[in-house]
This record gives C-alpha cells, structure tokens and sequence, in this order.
C-alpha cells in the first residue's frame, strides 16, 4: 500500500509540473493508478480508455513524445533510468497481453494500452516464454510422433534452445531497431501525423508475439491440416494487431512505400513462424490420425490424447 | 504459512556467517581467536551455516536466517552437482544431447540473475545478493529430484520409471517454487507479485525439463 501511495504523489507532482506546459496532458497520466488494480475490472476500464482515445485524436503525438520524454528524466547510467520501463502493473501487463491476442478493429494498440508507458518486462518474458515453449513444444512433438519406431532413441535437442533463442530475441529487437530507423528516416522526409518511440516499437512486438506461446502449444499435434491452420489463425490476429498499429504511420506517406512496409511487417512475421514451424517441428509423414503401432517398452498412456 | 505475520529475531539465534554482521556481542579479543581456532572449526562453521540453510529450504518457514546471512556456497555446490548428475547422457551425438556442463551452469547462474535484476527493476527492495543466495539454495529439491531421477533410471527405463520420475519432478518443482515464493514474495509491491513470481516459475520449470528429459546412453 505503502508504494502505491508513493506512486501516486510521484504521479501528482508530474503532473503539476506538466500542468503549466500542457493541461491536457494530465488526463492521461492521472488516469492509470487511479484505477484499484484489480486484474477482474479489466474490461470496465475499456470505455474509459476509448472516450479518451476520442479526445486525444490523433495529433498528440507530441504529447504524447513529450510525457515519453517526461518520464525518463533519470541519466541512463542510473538504476532508476532502467526502473522506468518497468513501471507496469500485474493488471497493465495482463491487460496488454489481452489487446494484443483480441485485435480491436480501428483501435491502435499503443494508443490504446500503452499510452507512453512502454515497458520491457513484457517483450522479454514473452520472448523467453516463447522460446522454451517452442524448445520443449518441438520436443514433444517429435517424441510424440517417432514414439513406437524401433530405431527412434529420445534425443533431447538441447542445442535448439540456443537457437530458439538467438532467432526470438534477435526478431524481437532488430527488426523493431529497423523499422524505427526506417520509420524515422521516412519522418524527416513527409511529415507523419502518428510517430512511435523505439521502446513503444519494441513493446508492440513483444505482445505481438503472446499468441504464438499457445500456437506453439497446440503444434504438438502433429497434423499438417492443424498446424498450417493455427499459423494461419495467430498470423492473422499478431499480423492485425501489427498492421493497425503502423498503418496510420505510414499512410501519410508515398502509398507504394507505405504498402511496402506494412507488407515487409507482415513477410517477416510470417516468416518467422514458418521458420519455427519448419525447424523445431518435424514434419508429421502422414496425414492420418495417430496409428495405434505396437508399443514396446512405453505404453500409450502419455500419448493418447485425442 | 498463516499466522507467520510478524518475524521478530530472538536474541539467542546464533549469528552464522560474516562476522562483521553488526549484532554486536564480539570483544575485540574474539576476532583473534578465530585466527587461532583449528582450521576444522573455522570450516566447520561454514559448513553448518550451509546446513541450516538447506534445511530452512526443505522446510520453507518465513525465517530471516537464509535472507540475512546470505551465501553463495550452497548455490553453487548444488548447481555443480546438478550440472554433474546432467552429464553422461546422449554422450555419442555432440549436436542433439543434453546440456553440457556450461549450459546448465549458465543457465542457473544467469537466470538467477536475470530474475534477481527483474525483481529489483520492478521495486523490489531485497538485495541482490540475497536474491541469488534464495534462487540458488532453493535448486536443492531439483537437485534431489536429479538423484532420485538416476537411482530409478539404474533400474530401468520403461513406463513405470518415467511415471515416477515424472511425480518426483513435477512435486520437487512446485516444492522449489513454493519455497523461494515464501522467502521472496514478501520484498515485492503488491500489485507486482504476479510479475515477480512468473520468471521464478519459468525458471524451475526449465530446470525441471531439463530433469525430466535426461536419458543414459
């Protein structure tokens, strides 16, 4: 209780220093701690963030770059500097996670959730979660589907942890540092109503990547037809949440560059699915269901799940 | 752990560890003793406040031994042993085997600290040190769950082995992550245990499957 209270006087003297610079600016940040966290109200919260979306519009991003600029006052050699982007809640997080796995059609996720408090823990757990789960998911699957061959011994495959690794983390960082760049670059050339910070980039890919821990879950099933539809399914919801972010980025500009790079968005997130799916998964031979093969010393206790 | 509220440290509790921790009984004329004293006492000494601690983690009370007195020697003992115990499986095939002695080495030390800096940068007000000293010494019923793991595995490698060896890690597991949740939880904010506990829980889940997959050649 304690800190909760800290937090809210901290609250209360940004935003009279925000005061004299910008009255509006205050609705936005008094409105999170406000709210008691309770994880259940999540939803009620929903129409008070969309009346405020109306009003903000779409030209604050100055604003908005100038509370994201507020809150890293600390230098970066600090500990507090680092502190800031860890400045969410069990209730933030969740319900980010939330908005990135139910698409809202027309609303922005980083409009609507993250609303310049971008923060770290969420991409680098979800990418941690992510590549165990595709690690120990492949695992299985290949134990699964190889179980009763003769010539099959249990390998554990620690190696591709390594890679899962590598492949995840790399996607989730560079290819944000890319298209901030880019984006960057494109707004010095046509003036862009809508601009994202490095860290609100970041943060829309980590969440972005939250539907593939279940997807990677259900690849278990070693069907073609399964597989090839959950790519299709959480493609689609984590390529919307994408395109709906960066779309009003871009549109202001050059319209065959601004279809290329949503188009390059959309390419690499395919492809990094795919990729997973192709190399953590073998390819199941057949197409029909689980044969009931003799078993020699392992029993179909574990296996028979459908 | 109801009705464990309030911890108030008695004053016959024996100060183990440092000797610098400011309880302030010891005369000058202590610290030349020490420098005296058989060299068995002075290992000795360690070792039972080694001891005590891995007791204090199998049976998790909210005590401030382990927090206070913190040490890194039973961490890494237990994370030798279990990165020991890891080895000598899949030996013949260097690409898709277990992990090596580093990767286990790695993983725990490394992922202790991650967790430890996740809790830190998420306002909690437990100190480094003492973070890693709980994350480590509460490896230790995996480490059990490791042994028991090959003692079963030397009888045989069929079903009825994985059932059990599937019990025993999934209970030392949660015994793991219930007792480093009981030392930890209280030096976080409120409305962020959840935050704090997830790695926690990754963390062992990934030790467990490393356990839990390990086969003999």
């Amino acid at each position: 209780i304690a800190s909760l209270v800290m937090y809210l006087f901290a609250e209360f003297d940004d935003a009279a220093n925000l005061l004299a610079a910008n009255p509006d600016a205050t609705t936005i940040s008094i409105d999170e701690p406000a709210e008691i966290p309770k994880n259940q109200h999540s939803r009620r919260q929903e129409p008070g963030r969309e009346e405020d979306d109306e009003l903000l519009g779409t030209d604050d991003s100055d604003k908005t770059e100038l509370l994201a600029g507020q809150k890293k006052s600390a230098p970066f050699w600090t500990f507090e500097y680092y502190q800031t982007f860890f400045d969410v809640d069990t209730y933030q997080v969740l319900d980010r996670i939330k908005g990135s796995v139910f698409p809202v059609p027309g609303k922005n996720f980083v409009r609507l959730y993250i609303r310049s408090n971008p923060d770290l823990y969420g991409p680098f757990w979800i990418c941690a979660t992510l590549v165990f789960t595709i690690a120990v998911s492949g695992n299985l699957s290949n134990f699964f589907m190889h179980l009763g061959k003769p010539t099959y011994h249990y390998v554990p495959e620690f190696r591709k942890v390594s890679i899962a690794a590598t492949t995840i983390y790399a996607y989730a960082w560079l290819v944000p540092l890319a298209l901030w760049g880019f984006l960057m670059w494109r707004n010095s050339k046509v003036m862009n109503i809508v601009s994202y910070s490095f860290l609100e980039i970041v943060c829309v890919y980590g969440y972005s990547l939250f539907i593939y821990i279940p997807t990677a879950i259900l690849w278990i099933i070693p069907q073609k037809v399964v597989r090839w539809v959950l790519v299709m399914f959480s493609l689609c919801l984590s390529g919307s949440v994408l395109v709906m972010t960066f779309w009003p980025a871009v549109r202001d500009d050059n319209r065959r560059i601004a279809l290329a790079t949503v188009g390059t968005i959309v390419l690499l997130h395919a492809l990094l699915a795919l990729g997973c799916l192709a190399y953590f998964f073998d390819a199941p031979e057949l197409d029909f269901p689980a044969p009931i093969t003799p078993t020699h010393n392992v029993s179909t206790v574990i296996t028979k799940s459908r | 752990f109801a009705g464990l509220a309030d911890v108030s440290i008695s004053e016959d509790i024996p100060v183990e560890g440092e000797i610098t921790v400011p309880v302030g009984s010891h005369s000058p004329d202590e610290d030349y003793s020490t420098l005296d004293e058989p060299v068995r006492e002075t290992i000795m000494r360690d070792l039972k406040a080694v001891g005590k601690k891995f007791v204090h983690v199998m049976y998790p009370k909210k005590s401030s031994a382990l927090l206070r007195d913190w040490d890194l020697w039973g961490p890494l003992v237990l994370c030798v042993s279990l990165a020991l115990m890891l080895q000598g499986g899949s030996a013949d095939s260097k690409e898709d085997g277990g992990p090596q002695f580093a990767e286990v080495f790695v993983i725990i030390w490394f992922g202790a600290v991650v967790i430890t800096l996740n809790s830190k940068l998420l306002g909690g007000t437990i100190s480094f040190f003492q973070s890693l000293c709980v994350l480590g010494y509460c490896v230790l019923p995996l480490t059990v769950a490791m042994l028991v793991c090959r003692l079963v595995l030397l009888a045989g490698s069929g079903t009825v082995s994985f059932i059990i060896r599937l019990i025993v890690v999934v209970a030392m597991f949660g015994w793991s992550t219930l007792a480093s949740t009981a030392f930890l939880a209280d030096s976080q904010p409120p409305n962020r245990k959840a935050l704090v506990v997830y790695p926690i829980f990754l963390f062992y889940f990934v030790i467990s499957w490393m356990i839990l997959t390990f086969t003999p050649q």
